[in-house]
């Protein structure tokens, strides 16, 4: 079976953003940038997949400018075999990818998708169940298990109330939650490996998909500050805070 | 036209999340018409047709829907679809499972966890975990949107009398089926409606302490219980316990974090609340700069006299 997983190029998890003055945006210029960490999740879960002989190849994806090439290297340090590369200048949103996927997969005709549940810069969490329905496949969203057995895959998942299992029939898109494994460090061999894995570059023109974004960014602004309040030297204090100022108990 | 919504619920009752939905709805100034579906759910269907300012509610009972999996209800809401300007559900694991593929049989996207409704194309969600704050126009021919309940009021669930119409979809899509779950049980407050929560995090050190230091508090209080990323990996507390980013948004109007540090992911999850308290015995924890309230010193000599004292 062919797994075929998505990672997207992000800020940094622990950097901290800044908007642009003009209001347009976040700044992502000569900021620290890396794989979008639930991505990063489900590059693992691909290549243990693999590593347990249920795969036989993994095959990474992604859209952007050309610095994005850089997160499909780290997917194929990290044990991924083959990367496609689709060249975006401006903005893609969800619809306009999954409906490119749709183009890759009708192609590459993997057995199984994995997805990270969202990216961490735009908090969407969206793409994996678009992308399972343009393909009339089952989904499996917010994983924290997954276990293949012939033609179908146990999912578990993180739901409000706790966890819930559900039967795939393959093929399926799974998308990660944080559990479902811990991603591995590369190391320097592999990363000098990954340097001479196939790394295939594809245009929108030639997948001929409409990506045009449905959703207008009119303005971004900065959330509303939270005044820090004060520290109170012991409970009796704290106590009488909460009951005669904020009144909350 | 009039704004279809997905409603939450177990078979027996609505969940808040979707009365809050409800009342997000109501902005956009349409009727509004609230699908049910699920399996022997006629009680849920009745109370929300009970709910004030609903126009009408569809009620799809069948096995398919029993469940809630995304195969056979998405393929239920996308049927609909076509009447619908405006479709919305709540921007909980419920919604956020099945919207979007609803969105995409209806080559669509999704206005995700919206938390502002500025005109009928229009609105504001948060972005980079909350971070920053964007102002988007959908163009989409539907709109399908997730309401994240924090930040809009609760419809009011009496008082209402609409009429309740049966519909169907196409039933087993046979793509999936549901295996089994292992729901948290708890007779405390659900955690994205409780009104007080007492969080936890590494600084509790194990599930025990959880148990011994952190639960007599809330329940002291009658409060949730809730727990930082890194309380959960640890395996402290279950999955359902998480506030943040990618776990549960709660605004209630006391938050006492003991033993957290304030990471951005965590922070993203709960600076709504009206009150929050810090106890950390870290004079310098990020938690402390979001805090009404703040004591510097250890968990488990703060949080016990808190208990008893309260």
């Amino acid at each position: 079976m062919k797994i075929l997983v998505t990672v997207k190029r992000v800020i940094d998890y622990n950097v901290k953003i800044r908007i642009k003055a003009d209001g347009s945006g976040v700044e992502t210029q000569n900021v620290k940038m890396s794989m979008n960490p639930f991505d990063e999740i489900a590059v693992e879960e691909a290549v243990r997949l693999k590593e347990k002989g249920i795969a036989s190849e993994v095959v990474a994806v992604t859209f952007g400018p050309t610095q994005a090439q850089e997160t499909l290297r780290t997917a194929m340090a990290m044990g991924v075999d083959r990367a496609i590369y689709i060249a975006v200048e401006g903005e893609i949103q969800s619809l306009g990818v999954a409906r490119a996927l749709k183009k890759i997969i009708d192609k590459e005709q993997p057995g199984l998708v994995i997805m990270g549940k969202q990216a961490i810069d735009n908090d969407s969490s969206q793409t994996g169940p678009i992308l399972a329905a343009m393909l009339g496949w089952p989904q499996g969203t917010f994983a924290s298990k997954v276990d293949i057995a012939g033609d179908k895959a146990h999912v578990t998942r993180e739901i409000d109330g706790g966890l819930e299992t559900v039967a795939l029939k393959l093929p399926a898109v799974v998308t990660t939650d944080l559990r479902l494994n811990e991603p591995r460090y590369a190391s320097l061999p592999n990363i000098m490996k990954a340097k001479k894995k196939p790394l295939e570059t594809m245009t929108l023109a030639e997948l001929d998909v409409d990506v045009t974004p449905t959703l207008q960014v009119l303005k971004v602004e900065p959330p509303p500050v939270r005044k820090g309040g004060i520290k109170v030297p012991d409970v009796d204090t704290l106590i009488d805070k909460l009951k005669n100022e904020a009144k909350v108990i | 036209m009039t704004t279809l919504i997905l409603a939450e619920h177990d078979n027996a009752h609505l969940k808040p999340s979707t009365l809050h939905t409800i009342a997000a709805a109501a902005k956009l100034g349409a009727p509004v018409a609230v699908l049910v579906a699920g399996q022997n759910c006629a009680a849920v269907a009745a109370e929300a047709a009970a709910v004030t300012g609903i126009a009408e509610v569809l009620h799809a009972d069948n096995a398919a829907y029993a469940n809630f999996l995304a195969e056979n209800v998405a393929a239920l809401v996308a049927k609909l679809a076509p009447s619908y300007a405006h479709i919305l559900a709540p921007a909980t694991s419920f919604g956020k499972n099945i919207l979007p593929r609803a969105a995409g049989l209806c080559d669509c996207a999704v206005v995700s966890d919206i938390i502002a409704i500025e005109g009928t194309d229009t609105f504001v969600r948060p972005i980079y975990a909350g971070n920053a704050i964007a102002t988007v126009k959908s163009t989409d021919k539907i709109k399908f949107i997730t309401v994240r309940s924090t930040a809009f009021d609760a419809a009011t669930a009496t008082g209402g009398n609409a009429a309740v119409k049966a519909v169907d979809g196409a039933g087993d899509a046979g793509l999936s089926a549901f295996v089994g779950a292992e729901l948290s049980k708890s007779e405390r407050p659900e955690l994205t409606a409780a009104r007080i929560v007492v969080s936890g995090g590494r600084g509790v050190g194990s599930g025990e302490n959880f148990k011994m230091v952190i639960e007599p508090l809330a329940d002291k209080l009658g409060a949730a219980v809730g727990a930082s990323r890194a309380a959960v990996d640890a395996g402290y507390v279950p999955n359902d316990y998480q506030v943040g980013q990618t776990g549960k948004v709660v605004a209630p109007d006391l938050y006492i974090a003991a033993g957290i540090s304030g990471a951005i992911q965590h922070l993203a999850g709960m600076k709504g609340s009206k009150v929050i308290v810090a106890i950390n015995k870290d004079p310098d924890a990020p938690i402390f700069a979001v805090a009404d309230y703040g004591i510097v010193g250890d968990l488990f000599d703060v949080v016990p006299a808190l208990t008893s004292k309260l």
